[in-house]
């Protein structure tokens, strides 16, 4: 066989090589950090995914160098692939700005704001989502869309109120699972996520779309308002499950010695992460649901955790630089440069928050003599 | 008298039946047609300059030549029968009346493209049209211009009637392809195009009832022949429904060198404005497209008389033109409220949109929301720029088209009518009790002089 041809694409001014068929989307997010458009709907780790949500818009500048012409319309990266000697503009280019700026009030006008008690808030893509790119306010004066809540089988409880049709769910219990029971009924804005008689969700790999659903509408039944994702601390572990198709690594959320949830691992863009073997890392329900207890499984370490979260509790890893300059991006700064540190004397580093018996306190965060105070600190962080 | 070429024999009795239609030279083109090669009945559609009839004007035989021929792998032809743009009932009127003209154009576009099995996907309202198409497909298969071994040539093929559900969006192409699979009728991301991987992943074309009708007029004729009739890139003949406030509502065959004038006010046509109303507005070409100010709808920006075809129509861009599109001819009077009228159409495309992408699932339904504030005396003059914005982003943001279909007519109320949305707003209990009325939406335009 021979070799897949290199494309050259030139994305916000960065230029890069990747293989041919590397969708817009995926050639972004190997330059990382905000050059890699938003996405809502696409999910690697799912054939078909992608294309509808519309939060990964950009513009084509160039064609091609074989035909240079523009692309009339803002497309979706995810769903397109990169020609040689593609120019994409995203974060640099104003249309892009402002279409998304309607897609994330799209997804919104219709969204409860019932964060306070969403199990999702703290590791919601909508919530960063509306951070990154949305305004603030609405302009939506009407009612909200409602529906009722479901609980489908003992594990899942959905929330089709929060539901944004991602169809991620939809993808996954049709190629995880033995056979999918639920799905879209209806159309428009009146669609919803269903089964159709309150069907229960039996599916030995059904619990992962708890895990790809990028907001609160699938969330873990046995977690329900059991703690909040930000006051737990996530370790890596894995236990030798006899089920040939589960990974077996996962995340353990845990308080002290008590495990209050297990998912998958995830990477950088909120998916469930490939096992070092190169498979999708997706867990069975049994490993989810019913391995509750430290004893049940190796713990490898706490979990590195990106530096913006919410949870990242201290041990998290360098965050990844953006490598744009801010000149190349007409003078945007980049996101994740601000050093919480410098703005906030909680959340230091070297305190290993694994340690503190039960939630964090400021108190645990006060410099103290022996570690020479905090100007001491903030200098050796200032040095990199 | 226009020529006719769909609705030459509309008025001979029984056309509906084989007998008669074969009378009348009905199956002529079949002849002649299984006796040329695939590859020269392409030119002719190409030859014949025939733009799809079912919305978008695409150019047929470039589209069937963009066919892929994949060894061993069979491939469809596809008939889109939905009509549910509201305003449009031409396709019904010819299958209806028209089967076996319907069937030949199948025949022959089928044998052109090289589909044994063609499938005619058909809105599921037209609950008796089936019947009629399913009697025509057996007296044509009884007298051998379907089924095995077609008059001999070798070539096989079945129509099979296949009735949709009842959902506009299932008229896209790749929903439709969806729908016939059996699957919900969302549409698909594109590429691939039907062209290269339609129905079961395999090289499918997908041509409204119109369009594939026209080729036996085409191979009768001759490519160049039927490019003669007409004008410019809007050759041949084109079906219009017309409907709302004219005295004679109904399908007619038009050759596309006639003045919208005339065809509004002729006796031929439409027959003028009932009850000697005045003209206020118009929609072209199904409800998807810019509604025209009565001035511009006959004068163009330029003060040129508008044309009843594709480059005339859309003269102007959207900015002072409008579109063909699918042929709905819908008329509104003196009396007709446009707040209203954009409102019903918001509700229709937030009904039907089939929810996949974030703009028009929920931009759809806001419109909605807006406008009937705003008819029903609840508006406030931001709502205004408010819709606009909000059409602004669903327009060409979405998967597929019906999201700038749901854009358009809201965008070309608010740019050609914002005085009477204006009006409503400031006079909210007036509104509720009387119509903004002609105003000066037929005063003549002020064209300035050029240079
Ligand atoms: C929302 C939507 C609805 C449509 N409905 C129809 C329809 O009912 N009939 C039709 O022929 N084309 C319809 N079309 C256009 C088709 O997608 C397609 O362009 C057409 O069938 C191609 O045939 P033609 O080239 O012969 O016009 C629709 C398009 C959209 C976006
Ligand atoms: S339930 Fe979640 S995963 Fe499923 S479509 Fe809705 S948002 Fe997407
Ligand atoms: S534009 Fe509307 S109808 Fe078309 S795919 Fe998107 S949601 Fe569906
Ligand atoms: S991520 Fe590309 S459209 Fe949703």
């Amino acid at each position: 066989m021979s070799e897949t041809p290199k494309f050259k694409v030139t994305i916000d001014n960065i230029s890069i090589e990747v293989p041919a068929g590397t969708t817009i989307l995926n050639a972004a997010r190997s330059i990382g950090g905000e050059v890699a458009p938003p996405a809502m709907c696409y999910y690697s780790k799912l054939q078909d995914s992608g294309g509808k949500c519309r939060t990964c818009l950009v513009e084509v500048s160039k064609g091609s160098e074989k035909d240079p012409r523009p692309m009339p319309k803002l497309v979706a990266s995810c769903r397109t692939t990169v020609m040689d000697g593609m120019e994409v503009k995203n974060i640099t280019s104003e249309k892009v700005i402002d279409a998304r700026k309607g897609v994330v009030e799209f997804l919104l006008i219709n969204h409860p704001l019932d964060c306070p008690v969403c199990d999702q808030a703290g590791e919601c893509d909508l919530q960063d989502l509306s951070y990154d790119h949305g305004t603030e306010g609405t302009r939506y004066e009407f009612k909200r869309r409602t529906f009722e809540k479901e609980d489908i089988g003992p594990y899942i409880s959905l929330h089709m109120n929060r539901c944004i049709m991602c169809f991620r769910c939809v993808f996954a219990a049709d190629q995880l699972t033995e056979k999918r029971e639920h799905g879209i009924l209806d159309r428009g804005d009146h669609a919803q996520i269903s089964t159709y008689l309150s069907k229960a969700l039996d599916n030995d790999f059904i619990g992962n779309v708890i895990d790809v659903c990028p907001v609160g509408a699938l969330t873990d039944r046995t977690f329900r308002f059991k703690n909040r994702v930000w006051f737990t601390k996530p370790m890596d572990a894995h236990r030798n499950c006899s089920n040939p198709k589960c990974c077996g690594s996962v995340r353990l959320w845990m308080r002290g010695d008590e495990v209050y949830r297990v998912t998958a691992r995830k990477d950088e863009w909120n998916e469930v992460e490939n096992t070092p073997d190169g498979k999708p890392g997706w867990i069975c329900n049994e490993c989810r649901f019913e391995k509750k207890e430290t004893k049940d499984w190796v713990i490898e370490g706490p979990t590195q955790v990106r530096r913006s979260s919410v949870i990242s509790q201290g041990h998290y890893e360098g965050t990844k630089p953006t490598p744009v300059l801010i000149d190349t991006v007409m003078g945007r700064k980049p996101q994740y440069t601000i050093d919480i540190h410098s703005v906030s004397d909680v959340n230091r580093p070297e305190v290993e928050l694994s340690k503190i018996d039960g939630p964090a306190h400021s108190d645990d965060f006060k410099p103290t003599q022996s570690d020479g105070g905090l100007k001491k600190w903030t200098d050796k962080l200032g040095k990199g | 008298m226009g020529v006719k070429l769909l609705l030459e024999h509309d008025k001979v009795e029984g056309i509906r039946y084989y007998d008669t239609y074969r009378k009348n030279g009905g199956y002529r083109a079949a002849e002649k047609a299984l006796k040329m090669s695939p590859a020269d009945i392409v030119e002719e559609v190409k030859k014949s300059g025939l733009r799809g009839r079912g919305g978008a004007g695409f150019p047929t035989g470039l589209k069937w030549s963009f066919l892929a021929k994949p060894e061993g792998v069979p491939r469809h032809l596809v008939c889109n029968a939905d009509e549910s743009e509201p305003g449009t009932f031409k396709d019904r009127y010819l299958m209806e009346f028209h089967p076996h003209l319907f069937i030949e154009g199948l025949l022959i576009s089928s044998f052109a493209l090289g589909s044994n099995t063609t499938y005619v996907y058909i809105r599921g309202e037209y609950a008796w049209i089936p019947d009629i198409l399913e009697q025509a497909i057996d007296e044509a298969k009884n007298n051998g211009w379907l089924g095995k071994n077609i008059q001999g040539t070798g070539f096989d093929c079945e129509i099979y009637v296949h009735r949709g559900a009842g959902a506009y969006i299932c008229g896209e192409e790749t929903a439709l392809i969806e729908s016939l699979e059996g699957k919900r009728g969302n549409p698909r991301m594109k590429p691939p195009f039907p062209a290269i991987q339609g129905v079961w992943m395999r090289p499918t074309v997908v041509n409204n009832v119109e369009t594939l009708a026209a080729v036996v007029p085409i191979i009768n004729l001759g490519g160049d022949e039927y490019a003669k009739i007409g004008v410019g890139k809007s050759t041949g003949t084109k079906l219009m429904s017309a409907c709302g406030n004219i005295n004679k509502p109904g399908v007619y065959e038009i050759d596309m060198t006639i003045s919208v004038e005339e065809f509004i006010y002729s006796d031929e046509y439409c027959g003028g404005i009932r009850n000697g109303k005045k003209l206020k507005a118009c929609i072209p070409g199904g409800s998807s497209v810019p509604i025209l100010p009565a001035n511009l709808l006959l004068k163009t920006a330029k003060g040129e008389t508008r044309l009843m075809n594709y480059e005339s129509m859309s003269d102007g861009g959207f900015v002072s033109g409008s579109m063909i599109g699918s042929g709905g001819f819908e008329v509104l009077d003196e009396d007709q409220c446009i707040v209203k009228h954009t409102m019903t159409l918001a509700r229709f495309y937030n009904h039907e949109s089939c929810g996949q992408c974030s703009p028009c699932r929920e931009g759809t339904g806001w419109m909605y929301k807006i406008l009937k504030n705003l008819e029903y005396g609840k508006g406030k003059m931001s709502d205004i720029d408010l819709l606009w914005d909000i059409q602004r982003k669903i327009e060409g943001n979405t998967i597929c088209p019906l999201g700038d279909a749901a854009a358009w007519p809201v965008a070309a109320a608010i740019r050609h009518f914002r005085d009477e949305f204006e009006w409503h707003v400031l006079n909210p209990d007036e509104s509720q009790k009387r119509n903004y009325g002609l105003a000066h939406y037929a005063d003549p335009i002020h064209v300035a002089a050029s240079a």
